[in-house]
């Protein structure tokens, strides 16, 4: 296993409510409690979890652009809690963030040169000043944009493009870490792949290890080397995406998974779908004992007493972290798994001439007759991949919002 | 949409823009280059530097004393012997119109800037830090807010030293600095609420991210985005400046004869508001003229600086 370049411990942040004309502190809003993970050199960790659980939060602590109310954040060894402004200068160009939405994350008044071009006037000995430019243009042509494009506002682009310049802007300074919240969310299904594709490319050229957020399943299976399932601001599962998506042993692990869709119309209403009752807890008074408790079907006493630790459990193959009392696995018919296969060129870059294959988004029926067997085969699979968000964007609401497929 | 018809339209939407490959650009050259293609910019630039020629050196616009008397000719028309007429000292109107162009437009200039530098940065400071800086300087603000614009710069006149009479430029410096103190918690307010506004926008956390210092946030991300309110409101006030320093001179405080401005030549034409009414508009039209320049300008730069206009 390779070295580890970031490493959690113990992340907690709460955020003070206050009520009244003195301000007085009636409680906190627990939106990190306690999250610990190790990332390693080169890796993909993927964080899902459902709106609300602190998934973003956690982004942000990693980044330093909110302090942790405990817990450290720890880079190559050294501890950035602690550290002076100096050193904390330093260690932002080693992790760097690409934030979800492209319309907000850009200065509508600045022009993409200067926008790619801020890292290296704020860290001015990284690239001499002379060769900025030349610079910010090479990077452009790393995310797939014409480097000619230099001089316009980001009103001009589309959400895509604005997302490769928002990348461009987290890989300038070379950094180790990539902190990635949402990056795909707030695009639709053809650019999602166009980006994801993009930022598998970046990694394997120049290393970087991606802490990727996301709230939809089929893109950081595809993504991610491992994924850490968050619930009400712990982890409730952290294991490879193997273990997480073949083998969960955590029941909102496996709720979660159930509840996305399979783009398979036969398979409708033959699933062993887990509808949870109830909403989410409030994140300011989270239950006792397990967080899940209250909307588990395996709830026992102990349940609501004793809190679970992230700890190896069984599941059926090996072990992986998981935190449940009764943790034991179980299969759920979820997103195929398409990272064995060779990634699809078609929308590697943004120049979108004559694609032969025009019905690839339809699946296998719609675009399968021209193609050998084999590749029409992972069309079919890779649209499975990425078909589900454009059905239902938020794939969590399925949790609670489908009443017909209860279990008896 | 394919990426050649983004190309496309884009290209079509700016045409000035072809040259995407040149030299470098930033939003102050991008906007210097729009400007100078509105002819609104011209012609705002254009009555904005004879006002302030005017202001500078106005015996190059009339060889006319304002303070030469003709009692005799007290009220007369336009034409008999003057462009606008005399009022009713016998005055000559358009050498009056001329000369008070100074008092005017440093009043309005002075008293603009003034309030943009002391709210704007006060504004900034308390949207961008927030917390108790935001709470102390806001009630601040808020105090100024209270009292009354006219009430509170008699008070504030006539309590100043003796010393502030001495000469001309203390006399317009003492109605400025009354109007600044009592002017700028409305853009402070103002520039508050629209830092507040862009202050979490990714853009900002972005920068952040990457180790900008406070200073450079500000100046590159939140200022740029957060000025065009401000630029609105403040080329409107200017107008409203120049028109409270004449009502403070037909108060009796603030500027007074022999010193010349068009707020004073605009009070003392009421008297003959309904017999001859040229008494008063030529000072008028002086003033409207000018606070319609500085409107016309400010909207020009609110336009130039935001790229999406273009």
């Amino acid at each position: 296993m390779p070295e580890v370049v970031l490493s959690a411990q113990n992340l907690v942040k709460h955020y003070p409510i206050r009520r009244g004309v003195l301000r007085r502190t009636v409680g906190h809003v627990k939106a990190v409690d306690g999250v610990s993970f190790d990332l390693h050199k080169g890796e993909t960790l993927g964080i899902v979890g459902e709106s609300g659980c602190g998934k973003s939060t956690l982004g942000r602590l990693l980044m330093r652009l909110e302090e942790p109310t405990s817990g450290s954040v720890v880079f190559e060894g050294q501890d950035w809690s602690g550290a002076s402004p100096k050193d904390t200068r330093r260690l932002r160009r080693d992790i760097q963030i690409v934030f979800q939405d492209p319309y907000t994350s850009l200065n509508p008044r600045m022009t993409v040169g200067d926008i790619v071009g801020e890292p290296f006037e704020i860290h001015a000995d990284v690239v001499p000043k002379g060769g900025r430019r030349k610079r910010v243009q090479e990077l452009l042509d790393l995310v797939g944009l014409n480097p000619e494009h230099i001089n316009r506002y980001p009103h001009q682009f589309s959400g895509g493009q604005r997302q490769r310049i928002g990348i461009a802007r987290g890989i300038a300074l070379n950094p180790k870490v990539l902190v990635c919240d949402e990056p795909v969310s707030a695009l639709d299904v053809s650019v999602q792949a166009q980006v994801v594709n993009l930022m598998e490319k970046l990694q394997d050229e120049l290393g970087l290890a991606y802490v990727f957020i996301a709230h939809d399943l089929s893109v950081v299976r595809h993504i991610s080397d491992r994924v850490g399932v968050m619930y009400l601001g712990r982890m409730a599962e952290l294991g490879e995406e193997d273990e997480v998506y073949a083998r969960p042993t955590h029941p909102y692990t496996q709720a979660l998974l159930s509840a996305v869709p399979v783009p398979d119309p036969t398979l409708r209403g033959k699933r062993d779908q887990i509808v949870l009752v109830g909403d989410v807890p409030s994140p300011a008074n989270p239950p006792s004992g397990c967080r899940f408790h209250t909307r588990c079907w395996k709830a026992q006493d102990v349940c609501s007493q004793q809190e679970p630790q992230l700890e190896l459990r069984d599941d059926g193959h090996g072990a992986h972290l998981s935190a449940c009392h009764f943790a034991e696995p179980r299969v759920i018919v979820e997103t195929t798994d398409v990272s064995g296969l060779q990634p699809d060129t078609r929308f590697t870059t943004t120049e979108v001439g004559d694609v032969p294959d025009s019905g690839a988004g339809l699946g296998a029926a719609g675009g399968g007759e021209e193609l050998g067997s084999s590749q029409a085969d992972s069309t079919a699979e890779r649209a499975e991949a990425m078909d589900p968000p454009a059905r239902r964007p938020d794939d969590l609401s399925a949790l609670t919002e489908d009443p017909q497929d209860r279990p008896r | 949409m394919t990426e050649a018809t983004i190309t496309e339209s884009s290209s079509v939407a700016d045409p000035h823009d072809a040259g995407d490959v040149g030299e470098e650009r930033s939003l102050a050259s991008d906007a210097w280059r729009s400007m100078r293609k509105n002819p609104m910019f011209w012609i705002s630039a254009t009555m904005i530097a004879v006002f302030v020629l005017m202001a500078v050196w106005p015996s190059l616009f009339t060889k006319t004393d304002p303070t030469f008397a003709v009692l005799a000719e007290s009220r007369a028309k336009p034409g008999d012997g003057t462009w606008f007429g005399r009022d009713i000292q016998g005055y000559d109107i358009y050498a009056r119109c001329i000369y008070g162009a100074r008092a005017s437009i440093l009043v309005g200039l002075f008293t603009t800037t003034g309030t943009v530098l002391l709210g704007g940065t006060i504004g900034v400071i308390s949207g961008y830090l927030g917390g108790w800086v935001d709470a102390l300087l806001s009630r601040i603000g808020d105090v100024f807010f209270a009292i009354p614009l006219l009430l509170g710069a008699i008070i504030f006149l006539v309590s100043l030293p003796d010393f502030f009479n001495d000469n001309y430029l203390l006399i317009v410096l003492k109605v400025v600095f009354a109007l600044v103190i009592l002017g700028w918690p409305s853009l402070a307010r103002l520039m508050r609420s629209s830092v507040i506004q862009v202050k979490p926008n990714d853009y900002v956390q972005a920068a952040r991210a990457l180790g900008a210092s406070p200073w450079r946030v500000i100046r590159s991300h939140i200022l740029p985005n957060a000025l065009a309110p401000m630029i609105v409101v403040a080329t409107i006030n200017l107008g409203a400046y120049i028109a409270v320093e004449a009502t403070l001179s037909f108060l009796g405080i603030g500027l007074q004869p022999p010193a010349i401005s068009w707020g004073i030549d605009i009070s003392s034409a009421i008297v003959g508001l309904r017999t001859t009414p040229h008494m008063l508009f030529f000072p008028s039209l002086f003033l409207s003229l000018a606070v319609l320049a500085f409107i016309m300008l400010g909207d020009v730069v609110r336009d130039a600086l935001d790229p999406k206009n273009r």
